[in-house]
């Protein structure tokens, strides 16, 4: 299993995307970070550390769970349904530029759930989307504006992420063949 | 990930038929769904497109709104139907009037009904999943299980606690869905009432009967007091109203016998100085109104874990 950030490129990788945020929205003014359950929001933790050691100021950190909209909820024809997990956004969005944050950004249909969910919220002034990994493959017309890796995958592999908060090791792996459930 | 994700069933009609991972799958999930209902805009997509009827034959206020709001916080389109302005006044029997709403293809029926057993013959004859709202003597297993997440919320857990369950023993299907949930998370459970509205042969469900209400109340860690339900009594069980309030009714003074952080539950609807004295009820102690609060959740649960579940099983 080949792997392709390992703890320090994860670490460094997050230190990058922070200094591309403050660097695209001149400062971390009306920002807010919110990670999608629930490795995103582990991310997004990890980034609100890093961007407060950059500007010495807290940014506002919520996690949002997605399985309440997602396309495929009824249609799952097999396999565990996802547990409903709680969001957590104690602060209200209308008028910040909102960071979201996802692990593995694939098919861009875990994406298209958490914008829904994000504009019965609240009116942000403009979402940006942050993810660890693209692995390509989109379904839907959506784009990251932060990247930690590109990785081309083929429709067989799958991309795990791993991380200390949730699975004790910081690692992403590709994954040939078969799949594993997972992020992705 | 072993844990579980859905329920391995089709119908939620007892209490007695879940395991103690599928208790906690619902209270699990209705934390997330009670911050749906704290939210600006309280509706998530979950349901989109399913229909649920709401078919009550016995009067109800606090359980058909509260399923009828969980239905449209999920998105669901919902169709109540009192029983009153139904053809069930002319005639027609329980199972022919859900045969013919079922061939309306309702993916869901919720089912209050005066007869015990009356979920379980609509699910033998349903496709739809049926979710029992109350069925006579029988069981109400939401009432339950928000009574469980109400304690849970505020004892962190159900092991171990010393839960004192008074009053209309004989007739109460909250009672015995409780009995079912509590033993099984593992609650030491008392219950207390006359003897005559004590059931027999109650002990074998691993609870503990008395009619000595200090007993039941000493070191509680819940009260949960049950309706004296006049319109089900066709006998005398005990003197007069008053007299049950002076020997089982829930006083101030009879409380302080309970731990200090005792909380009070009733199922209602209340009858105000028979099981329960106004103080205690609208008390400091009380969580009366968390109890209707975290109906709309836990129901909000059921129907999601229940919505397409069963199919999913089948298909496996």
């Amino acid at each position: 299993m080949p792997v392709v950030l390992d703890a320090d490129r994860i670490g460094r990788t997050l230190t990058r995307i922070s200094h591309e945020i403050v660097e695209r929205n001149r400062g971390v003014e009306d920002l807010v970070l919110i990670g999608v359950r629930t490795r995103g929001d582990h991310l997004a933790r990890r980034l609100a550390r890093t961007l407060r050691d950059i500007s010495g100021q807290d940014i506002p950190t919520g996690a949002l769970d997605i399985t309440l909209y997602r396309d495929d909820l009824m249609r799952q024809a097999v396999g565990p349904r996802a547990i409903v997990r709680k969001t957590e956004i104690p602060f209200s969005i209308d008028g910040r530029r909102i960071l979201l944050v996802d692990d593995v950004l694939y098919t861009g249909r875990t994406t298209r759930a958490a914008l829904d969910a994000l504009i019965d919220f609240g009116r942000p002034k403009n979402i940006q989307l942050i993810v660890l990994v693209d692995r390509g493959h989109r379904e839907l017309p959506i784009k990251a504006d932060y990247v930690g890796k590109n990785l081309p995958t083929s429709l067989e592999e799958s991309v795990q992420v791993y991380l200390e908060e949730s699975d004790g090791r910081d690692e992403v792996v590709l994954q040939p063949g078969g799949e594993q459930g997972g992020a992705a | 990930m072993t844990a579980l994700t859905a329920l391995r069933r089709k119908d939620l009609l007892a209490i007695a038929d879940l395991s103690p991972e599928e208790i906690s799958l619902v209270l699990d999930t209705a934390e997330a769904m009670k911050e749906v209902g704290e939210r600006p805009i309280k509706k998530v997509p979950a349901l989109r497109g399913k229909t649920v009827v709401n078919l009550f034959y016995e009067p109800s206020t606090r359980t058909r709104t509260s399923f009828e709001i969980a239905e449209k916080r999920l998105s669901a389109d919902t169709l109540n139907i009192a029983v009153a302005s139904s053809s069930v006044v002319k005639g027609e029997t329980l199972a022919d009037t859900a045969l013919n709403l079922e061939a309306m293809h309702p993916d869901m029926i919720v089912l209050r009904h005066s007869s015990s057993g009356a979920c379980h013959l609509l699910a033998r004859i349903c496709k739809s999943a049926i979710i029992n709202a109350g069925d006579g003597t029988h069981e109400h297993p939401t009432q339950a299980l928000l009574d469980a997440f109400t304690i849970r919320e505020r004892k962190k857990k159900l092991k171990g606690l010393k839960v004192a369950i008074i009053g209309d023993l004989l007739h109460s299907r909250v009672l015995r869905s409780n009995i079912q949930l509590l033993t099984k998370m593992g609650s030491d459970v008392w219950v207390c009432g006359p003897p005559t509205l004590i059931p027999a042969g109650i002990s074998r469900f691993g609870v503990r009967a008395t009619s000595s209400i200090d007993e039941a109340v000493a070191d509680a860690d819940v009260v949960m007091l049950l309706r004296i339900q006049l319109e089900r009594m066709e006998g005398a069980y005990f003197p007069s109203l008053r007299e049950y309030f002076s020997v089982f009714g829930m006083t101030e003074a009879r409380l302080r016998q309970a731990k200090p952080d005792v909380i009070i539950m009733h199922p209602g609807p209340m009858n105000r100085g028979v099981e329960i004295a106004s103080e205690v009820a609208d008390g400091p102690y009380s969580v009366i109104l968390d109890q209707v609060a975290n109906g709309v959740a836990v129901r909000m649960a059921v129907l999601y874990l229940l919505a397409g579940g069963a199919n999913d099983e089948a298909a496996a």
